[in-house]
């Protein structure tokens, strides 16, 4: 980069207690230009682009823009000095119009009054210079997450911001969205805006950065340009070893239905029908992908799968046992294990100890209780030797399961799911925010279990991964099944019956 | 982003409640509240070291001092008596809060429940003549624990089937036990005693009053023990039954419990029964130890049941906690009775109103502990820069 970066942090070190989240990080982006930071959770990305925005200060280190060093106090401050931020959960008012939203707070105004007139006309002037289709009086919560996305977009523009901070854009869109943001980026920087992309995705990276600086345990391993650098590369720095990216497995050897679903109906809680009469099996040695945008009836039917929905009608048969209507308990001895999207509100209870929580399914059962005696001290024994198989680290048996990182988390729930010897694992989501050592614990552990007789459902919004783990592809569209694939389908084919484009094909 | 700030936070608040919070608020909390107790005291122009002085003398707490003797030491022990007659069913409460706390419930009913353990009690202890004494106390226990669970069942059901608020549906049964209450023993009410004139139940048969194990006027009671056992019965219930486990599950997340094929329904009910259970002890025990019997104003005076709130958030749900708590509020609800602390030192109905005073600064500081550690934290934004530009300066 030959002109003067219009962003340059020198030797940042931010410490938290007991942590050192950045250590002499040094990082810069010049106009025109997509830096991407990459790095697993817990890396100091985060943290870096925090301090940037003004939310921490840090501890040591400086801020330069255009060459003169500065203080950032505040996100505020950070505005006004023209540097915007989107963040991955989107802070936008549901019930007010996208104009509405992009001025809030630097509302024009004629006299007293709103001037929504001016607010509309110059939120389209914006939207007109980045080729933006997007509606200023459309209510945000009736449009789609990509073109929410737009709005905070916008909404950082609006302000006048030069540089503009992207924390993780592509982990709430679809392929085609995802697409359409590179787009975007692409725009922004060819505009001569700075463009500072966070993300743990490698394909990203290589698909819209110049430049790529790599973080790992708070420090920068390296800054590279896009040209030379390869997946494979990125992963060793982000990781510090070799990291097997595709995961390894041999051809599936199904035997017998394991999980039998027919015709199956399932309500949401607003009454709607969300699953709409879907049938469909998992046998034993076989993992079966549920594909599709989130919101499509995924969750309904992992709940009514595993007890914890009453579906409206249909038929789930779990090894030969009728469980539609049975209650968590009964799906569980029934022989379901389920790994649940959202370890921390429903996965695990973040105040018991590692060991309460391995206790989850089964603390009413002998060795664990007698009678409705607990045996704590059983708890922490059985704990113990599967922490150790599972490789869950930053804890013991009594340490609180809040205090273990996401990845760690994930291990543990999959220690106690696993060690159930469930006949039917159903894994929603089960890398959803992990970092690619964690992920690729998870994957091989799940192909594992394929190879030992299990039924495995997998369902995730991440075509990524149900390309590499499915031996086959459901595609689940407004609660119905509206294909079913082999795993060597294009991801372009997928990702238009996704979004309700595919027509009914068997592979 | 935003997730990698609250988790900072609450790593940060972790750290607080398991290292500092775990004693250093309440003690904090309790010093702050006698400290703006003292300077309220000395803006009403009382030196506040005589009035503490007089009002610890009050609580009978200088009887464990060896060098306090003769008279004094006689009256000393007469206090601490009552201190712990008036700290027993306020532990036996605070568990009444604490346990249904634990299952993410919060119980206001005590004072409600207590009634009707008292009321079972009495009822229990006016019949019956002659039966031995540990089967007849037994039996009257026994009737206030079933008739407490009913009480704060009926909560707990309400709650678990039609998801009525158990705030709400506490308070509202506490105006039920209290009118209920009166009305019995109203002049001419069902269990009116035998004093035409006099709104009193009859006093319960000596058969069924609980042994004085010290002292002679207003004894200290062997409800004493109860309280102390209700306490290790509580430490065992929550930490080494199923049931304890299933209630902490629910109590600190629901839909985790649910998933791991906990009942949350039948949990609340339980929760809340097995509340109301403790307090209606508290009732139980506070007829048979020392009252005997009951008069209509007593249901407007008491408020052993709500001063268990308290006790229970000072003692952060813990058993030892309560204990200490409740010896700390009975103490100086005790030291503060115009009947204990001397009228020349510091006035009696001033006292009242101070010790009632601390008692909520002491609730306000403790809750304010997320407001301590967002100061903490705030201190840590702040200083660094502070530090910073001091720096700065050549």
């Amino acid at each position: 980069m030959a002109e003067t970066p219009v962003v340059e942090l020198r030797g940042i070190t931010k410490r938290f207690p007991g942590v050192v989240a950045n250590d002499r990080v040094d990082f810069d982006v010049a106009r025109g230009e997509v830096h991407a930071l990459l790095g697993e959770n817990g890396a100091g990305k985060s943290t870096l682009v925090n301090v940037l925005y003004g939310l921490y200060h840090p501890d040591e280190g400086e801020i330069l823009l255009d060459g003169k060093p500065v203080r950032i106090n505040s996100p505020h401050d950070a505005i006004e000095r023209g540097i915007g931020m989107v963040h991955q959960h989107f802070m936008l008012v549901p019930v007010m119009t996208v104009a509405e939203n992009v001025v809030l707070a630097t509302e024009p105004t004629r006299g007293p009054f709103l001037d929504m007139r001016e607010a509309e006309k110059r939120v389209r002037e914006v939207a007109r210079a980045l080729d933006f289709r997007i509606d200023p009086h459309a209510r945000v919560e009736t449009i789609s997450v990509g073109q929410q996305q737009r709005v905070e977009i916008l909404k950082a523009l609006y302000r006048r911001a030069e540089i503009l901070i992207l924390d993780e854009p592509t982990a709430v869109l679809t392929p085609q969205e995802a697409d359409e943001l590179f787009e975007i980026v692409r725009t922004l920087a060819r505009e001569g805006h700075a463009v500072v992309f966070i993300t743990h995705k490698l394909h990203e990276v290589l698909a819209i950065a110049d430049r790529i600086t790599v973080l790992r345990r708070g420090k920068k391993v390296d800054t590279v340009p896009r040209e030379g650098a390869t997946e494979e590369g990125l992963a060793r720095m982000m990781v510090g070893r070799d990291v097997v990216l595709s995961v390894e497995k041999g051809p599936a050897q199904p035997g017998k239905a394991l999980l039998q679903v027919e015709n199956l109906v399932v309500r949401d809680e607003r009454g709607l029908e969300a699953v709409g009469g879907v049938s469909f099996e998992v046998r034993a040695g076989e993992i079966v992908g549920i594909a599709g945008v989130d919101g499509n009836g995924q969750s309904e039917l992992i709940d009514a799968l595993t007890g914890l929905r009453r579906p409206e009608s249909g038929r789930i048969v779990v090894a030969g046992k009728d469980v539609t209507r049975a209650s968590p308990r009964s799906a569980l001895d029934a022989g379901v294990g389920h790994i649940p999207e959202d370890r921390q509100r429903r996965g695990l209870v973040l105040d018991f100890t590692l060991a309460e929580n391995i206790a989850l399914h089964d603390y009413a059962k002998p060795p664990a209780s007698r009678f409705g005696w607990l045996y704590p001290r059983r708890l922490v024994e059985r704990a113990g030797g599967l922490l150790a198989e599972f490789d869950v680290r930053g804890g013991e048996a009594e340490t609180l399961a809040s205090s273990l990182s996401g990845g760690n988390q994930q291990k543990l729930v999959l220690a106690r799911e696993i060690s159930r010897d469930p006949r039917v694992l159903v894994a929603a989501q089960p890398t959803r925010g992990l970092d690619v050592g964690a992920i690729e614990f998870v994957h091989n552990r799940l192909v594992k279990e394929r190879d030992e007789g299990r039924a495995i459902l997998l369902v995730s919004f991440e075509l990524d991964e149900i390309l590499s783990l499915s031996d086959r592809i459901l595609v689940l569209y407004e609660g119905a099944v509206v294909g079913e694939y082999a795993p060597d389908v294009s991801e372009q084919e997928l990702g238009i019956a996704m979004t309700g484009g595919g027509r009914e094909q068997a592979a | 982003m935003a997730q990698r700030r609250s988790i900072a936070t609450s790593t940060l608040t972790h750290w607080f409640s398991t290292r500092l919070g775990g004693i250093a608020i309440p003690v904090a909390a309790t010093l702050l509240a006698f400290l703006i107790g003292g300077a309220i005291v000395a803006i009403d122009g009382t030196n506040p070291v005589t009035a503490y002085k007089a009002i610890f003398e009050g609580t009978g707490l200088n009887w464990f001092f060896p060098w306090v003797t003769g008279e004094v030491r006689a009256d000393a022990a007469r206090d601490l008596q009552q201190t712990l007659l008036i700290a027993t069913p306020l532990m036996l409460t605070a568990i009444a809060v604490a346990f249904a706390f634990r299952c993410g419930l919060f119980n206001i009913g005590g004072q409600g429940q207590l009634w009707v353990g008292l009321v079972a009690a009495i009822l229990v202890a006016t019949h019956l003549e002659g039966i031995p004494r540990p089967l007849h106390i037994l039996l009257a226990l026994v009737a206030s624990i079933v008739a407490g669970v009913i009480w704060g069942g009926i909560a707990g059901l309400l709650k678990a089937s039609v998801g009525a608020h158990e705030v709400i549906s506490t308070i509202m049964l506490n105006w039920i036990a209290i009118f209920g209450g009166k009305y019995l023993f109203e002049l001419g009410g069902p269990l009116q005693g035998d004093q035409a004139f006099l709104p009193r139940s009859f006093e319960v048969f000596d058969s069924a009053k609980l042994w004085p194990i010290w002292g002679t006027i207003q004894a200290l009671h062997s409800g004493l023990f109860i309280a102390l056992f209700g306490l290790i019965v509580y430490h065992v219930l929550l930490n080494r039954t199923t049931l304890g486990y299933e209630v902490r599950a629910v109590g600190f997340n629901p839909e985790a419990a649910h998933y791991g094929g906990i009942s949350v329904p039948r949990n609340y009910f339980l929760a809340l029964g097995i509340a109301g259970g403790f307090a209606g002890l508290a009732g139980g025990v506070d007829v048979l130890g020392w009252r005997f019997d009951v008069d209509t104003s007593d249901f407007d005076a008491d408020t052993v049941g709500f001063t268990g709130i308290a006790v229970a958030l000072l003692g952060r749900n813990k058993a030892v906690g309560i204990l200490l708590a409740g010896l700390l509020f009975g103490a100086l609800q005790v030291g503060t009775s115009s009947r204990q602390l001397d009228p020349r030192l510091f006035d009696p109905a001033l006292a009242t109103d101070l010790a009632t005073m601390i008692q909520a600064l002491v609730i306000f500081f403790v809750g304010a502990e997320l407001l301590i550690v967002y100061l903490w934290q705030a201190g840590r934004l702040v200083l660094p820069r502070r530090r910073a530009k001091s720096e700065a300066k050549p």
